[in-house]
C-alpha cells in the first residue's frame, strides 16, 4: 500500500516538467519560502548541524528524514525559533528570521507529544493562538468551528484533552497549529504515537489537508515509509549533514551515496574496483574468476577506484537455469526464505559467503514454491537496475 | 494480611496508642471542670468560655493567622519565581550554587536562622514586631515552596510552554495562561505548607518577635512555663480539630480527583470507540 515507488513521484531526470506537475525545485525562477545558508549549530563540543544549505519552496510537503541524533529535530526547532544557529542564516520569504522570537514568527508547530493545554477544552486549545493575534471574537468562533469541522471533532469541542482518544488529540494538535493559517507548518514526528493502521490513514489525511490549505509543511520523521507517503521532497540527514535532497522516487531509485541507499529501503551492496564502460555505465570487479557486474554510475568515476553497486532486492530475478543475454549474473544457494505474505525474500549465499537478497511478489494465492532451502539458483538483473556509488 | 491475628491487633493497638494517647488525654482534660489539670471533676465547657475571654490568647491567635497568611503568600510568590528561574532559566553562571543555596534553609538549624535574622534586624534598626516575623517566616517558607514547585516544573512537559510561545503568546503570557494553571496544584500546596510551617513555628518567631506582637506558639509556650492551665488544653483541642478537618478535606478532595480521572479515562476510550463506529457506519 505504501510502496516506495508511489505514482506521484516518478523517477525522472531533472529539468522543467509538464505545467501541471508540482516541482518548483526544478524551476530556476521559483523563489524558496525558506533558505538555510551555511547553518551550523553546536552544543558545546557537539556539532548538531554542520554547514547546511537547504531551500524549501512554497506549498511543499518537505520531509526531514534520518536516524535519531542526526540533527533533523534541531533543524526544525531552528525554524520554530526555539534554537538559533551558531553560524549561518535562515530566511523566511527573504527575511532573516534568526533573531525573531518564536511568538513573532508566522510559523506554527505540531509537537511530537501534541503539547495540548490540559486545562483548556478542545475549543479553547484551538482558539489559543487566534486570541493572541488580535482577531475579533466572532471571527475567532467562526475559525474554530471551521477547524473543528476540518478535523471532524465538532462533537468533542467542549471536552478536555484527557477526555478524548489519542487519535483525536493528534487532530486537535493539528487543528490548533493550522488555525492561524501559518506560512509554514512544522510537524515533529506527528504520527509516532498512533498505531500502524491509524498512522497510515492519517498520513493520507495529512496530505489531503496540506493540499486543501496550500500551507507549506515540513515534517520530521525517522520512518522512511511515512516520508515516502507524504512528502514532495525528502532531505535524508546523517550526523548533522544533509546526505541528499530529492523526490521520494529519486531518493529510492537514484541514491547519491551508500548511506542513503542503505537507510531508505532494503538494498544489496557489492563492493569492488570500478571501471567506466561508457554512456554513464560502470562495471565492478568484485571477485576473482567471476564476470564483472554492471550498473549506472551515480557520478563520473576513474578506473580502479573502489565503488559499491547498490541493487534493490525486488529488481533481482531468481531462476533455476542460467538466464541468457544478461551481464549481471551470479550463482548461489538458497540460505533462507522470509515469507511476508505479499512478497517472499530469498537470501542467497554466494560461494564466498556474501548474502544477496532477491524479492519475489507472491502473485498467486496457492502456488508451489519454485525454490526451497539449499537449492542452487541463479540471480540476475538488468544493467540499469543497480547504481554504482562512490561514497 | 487481611486476617485477624492477636499479633496484628496488639501491634495496632500499641502503635496507635503511642501516637494518639497523649492527644486523647489532652482533649478529655480540656472538658474538665477542675482548675487542676490532672484531677477529673466532671464534664464542662467552662475553659472554652474562659479562652474566648482571654484577650492575650485571642490577640496572639490573630497575629499568628496574619503572619501565616502574609508570609505564606510572599513565600509562594518568591518561591515560585525562584523555582521557575532555576528549572527553566537554562544554564547561567552560578546556577548550581544558587539551586544549592535555595535549599539550604531546609537543613539550617532554626536557632541559627532565627539568631542571624535577629542580628540583621538589630543592625538595620528594624523594630521587632509582626513585620519582622513575617519577613523571617517568608525566608524559610520560600525554600519549601521552591522545592515543591520546582519538582512539579521538572516533571512537566516543556513543549506545552513552547506550544504557547509558538502560538503567539509572549513569554509572560505563556507563563500566566499555561504554566501557572498547570503548576497551580503545586503552588497551592506550597502555600498551604508555608501557612502550616508558619503557624507551627516557635523558634524563629521567638527570636524575631517583639513586645508589640506575640504569636500563639510563643504565648502557649510561655504560659505553660508558669504551669499548664486548662485553657491551654481547650486551645490545643481546637487546633487539633482544625488540623483534623484540614486532613479530612484534603483526602476527600484527592479521592474525588481519582474518581474524576477514572471517569475521564473512560470517556476518552468511549470517544475513540464512538468515532470508530461512526466511521464504519458511513
Amino acid at each position: 500500500m505504501n510502496q516506495p515507488s508511489s505514482p506521484q513521484t516518478p523517477a525522472r531526470p531533472a529539468g522543467p516538467g509538464p505545467a501541471t506537475a508540482f516541482h518548483p525545485w526544478d524551476d530556476p525562477d521559483a523563489v524558496p519560502l525558506i533558505r538555510f545558508r551555511g547553518v551550523t549549530k553546536r552544543f558545546g563540543d557537539f556539532t548538531a548541524i554542520d554547514a547546511v544549505d537547504l531551500d524549501i519552496y512554497p506549498r511543499e510537503f518537505f520531509a526531514l528524514l534520518g536516524p535519531s541524533g542526526c540533527g533533523k529535530t534541531t533543524l526544525m526547532r531552528m525554524l520554530a525559533g526555539f534554537e538559533s544557529p551558531s553560524v549561518g542564516a535562515i530566511t523566511l520569504e527573504g527575511r532573516d528570521i534568526v533573531h525573531v522570537p518564536p511568538h513573532k514568527r508566522a510559523v506554527n508547530m505540531m509537537f511530537q507529544s501534541y503539547a495540548l493545554f490540559p486545562h483548556l477544552t478542545v475549543e479553547q486549545n484551538i482558539a489559543f493562538g487566534l486570541k493572541r493575534s488580535g482577531m475579533e471574537k466572532d471571527a475567532i468562533e467562526a475559525r474554530v468551528a471551521e477547524m473543528l469541522r476540518m478535523v471532524q471533532l465538532q462533537k468533542f469541542a467542549a471536552r478536555k484533552p484527557h477526555q478524548i482518544s489519542g487519535g483525536q488529540r493528534q487532530r486537535v494538535a493539528l487543528a490548533r497549529a493550522l488555525a492561524k493559517a501559518p506560512k509554514l507548518l512544522l510537524l515533529d514526528e506527528p504520527l509516532g504515537a498512533l498505531d500502524k493502521k491509524l498512522r497510515q490513514q492519517t498520513q493520507f489525511e495529512l496530505v489531503d489537508i496540506q493540499e486543501r490549505t496550500g500551507t507549506t509543511f515540513v515534517i520530521v520523521t525517522h520512518d522512511q515509509e511515512e516520508a515516502m507517503t507524504v512528502a514532495s521532497r525528502i532531505a535524508v540527514m546523517n550526523e548533522g549533514k544533509i546526505a541528499q535532497v530529492d523526490t521520494p522516487g529519486r531518493i529510492y531509485e537514484s541514491p547519491a551515496s551508500v548511506y542513503v541507499a542503505d537507510f531508505v529501503g532494503d538494498v544489496n551492496l557489492i563492493e569492488g574496483n570500478a571501471r567506466p564502460v561508457g554512456q554513464g555505465m560502470a562495471e565492478i570487479r568484485w571477485r576473482e574468476g567471476v564476470p564483472a557486474i554492471r550498473g549506472q554510475a551515480a557520478e563520473p568515476l576513474v578506473e580502479g577506484e573502489r565503488a559499491t553497486l547498490a541493487i534493490r532486492p525486488e529488481k533481482i530475478a531468481i531462476s533455476r537455469e542460467r538466464p541468457e543475454g544478461r551481464n549481471n549474473v551470479v550463482q548461489g544457494r538458497v540460505h533462507d526464505i522470509a515469507y511476508l505474505g505479499n512478497i517472499s525474500t530469498y537470501h542467497v549465499r554466494l560461494p564466498d559467503g556474501v548474502i544477496v537478497q532477491a524479492q519475489v511478489a507472491n502473485q498467486r494465492r496457492i502456488a508451489r514454491r519454485d525454490f526451497t532451502w539449499e537449492d542452487e539458483v541463479w540471480l540476475s538483473w538488468s544493467d540499469t537496475a543497480g547504481v554504482v556509488l562512490m561514497r | 494480611m487481611s486476617r485477624f491475628t492477636w499479633f496484628n491487633a496488639t501491634s495496632l493497638t500499641f502503635g496507635f496508642a503511642f501516637l494518639y494517647l497523649p492527644m486523647v488525654i489532652l482533649i478529655v482534660y480540656s472538658f474538665n471542670e477542675s482548675r487542676l489539670v490532672t484531677v477529673w471533676a466532671g464534664f464542662s465547657t467552662r475553659w472554652y468560655g474562659e479562652l474566648f475571654r482571654n484577650e492575650q490568647f485571642l490577640d496572639a491567635a490573630w497575629v499568628t493567622l496574619r503572619v501565616a497568611f502574609f508570609s505564606a503568600t510572599f513565600a509562594t510568590v518568591l518561591g515560585t519565581m525562584a523555582a521557575y528561574v532555576l528549572v527553566r532559566g537554562g544554564r547561567f553562571f552560578g546556577r548550581t550554587l544558587f539551586s544549592g543555596m535555595i535549599y539550604a534553609p531546609l537543613v539550617m538549624p532554626e536557632v541559627i536562622t532565627g539568631l542571624s535574622l535577629l542580628l540583621l534586624f538589630i543592625s538595620i534598626n528594624l523594630d521587632r514586631g509582626i513585620v519582622t516575623i513575617i519577613l523571617a517566616h517568608t525566608t524559610f517558607c520560600m525554600a519549601y515552596v521552591a522545592v515543591v514547585v520546582s519538582s512539579r516544573l521538572v516533571s512537566f512537559d516543556r513543549s506545552v510552554e513552547e506550544a504557547a510561545l509558538d502560538l503567539g503568546a509572549t513569554p509572560f503570557d505563556a507563563f500566566r495562561s499555561v504554566t501557572l494553571p498547570i503548576i497551580m496544584p503545586a503552588v497551592v500546596s506550597g502555600w498551604l505548607l508555608g501557612f502550616t510551617l508558619s503557624l507551627d513555628d516557635l523558634v524563629i518567631a521567638s527570636f524575631t518577635a517583639g513586645p508589640a506582637a506575640t504569636t500563639l506558639p510563643i504565648q502557649i509556650f510561655s504560659s505553660v512555663r508558669l504551669g499548664v492551665s486548662p485553657e491551654i488544653n481547650a486551645l490545643s483541642t481546637i487546633l487539633i480539630g482544625i488540623v483534623a478537618l484540614g486532613v479530612v478535606t484534603a483526602s476527600l478532595i484527592s479521592k474525588r480527583n481519582l474518581v474524576r480521572q477514572a471517569r475521564d479515562a473512560r470517556r476518552a476510550i468511549q470517544a475513540g470507540a464512538e468515532e470508530g463506529r461512526e466511521a464504519r457506519a458511513t
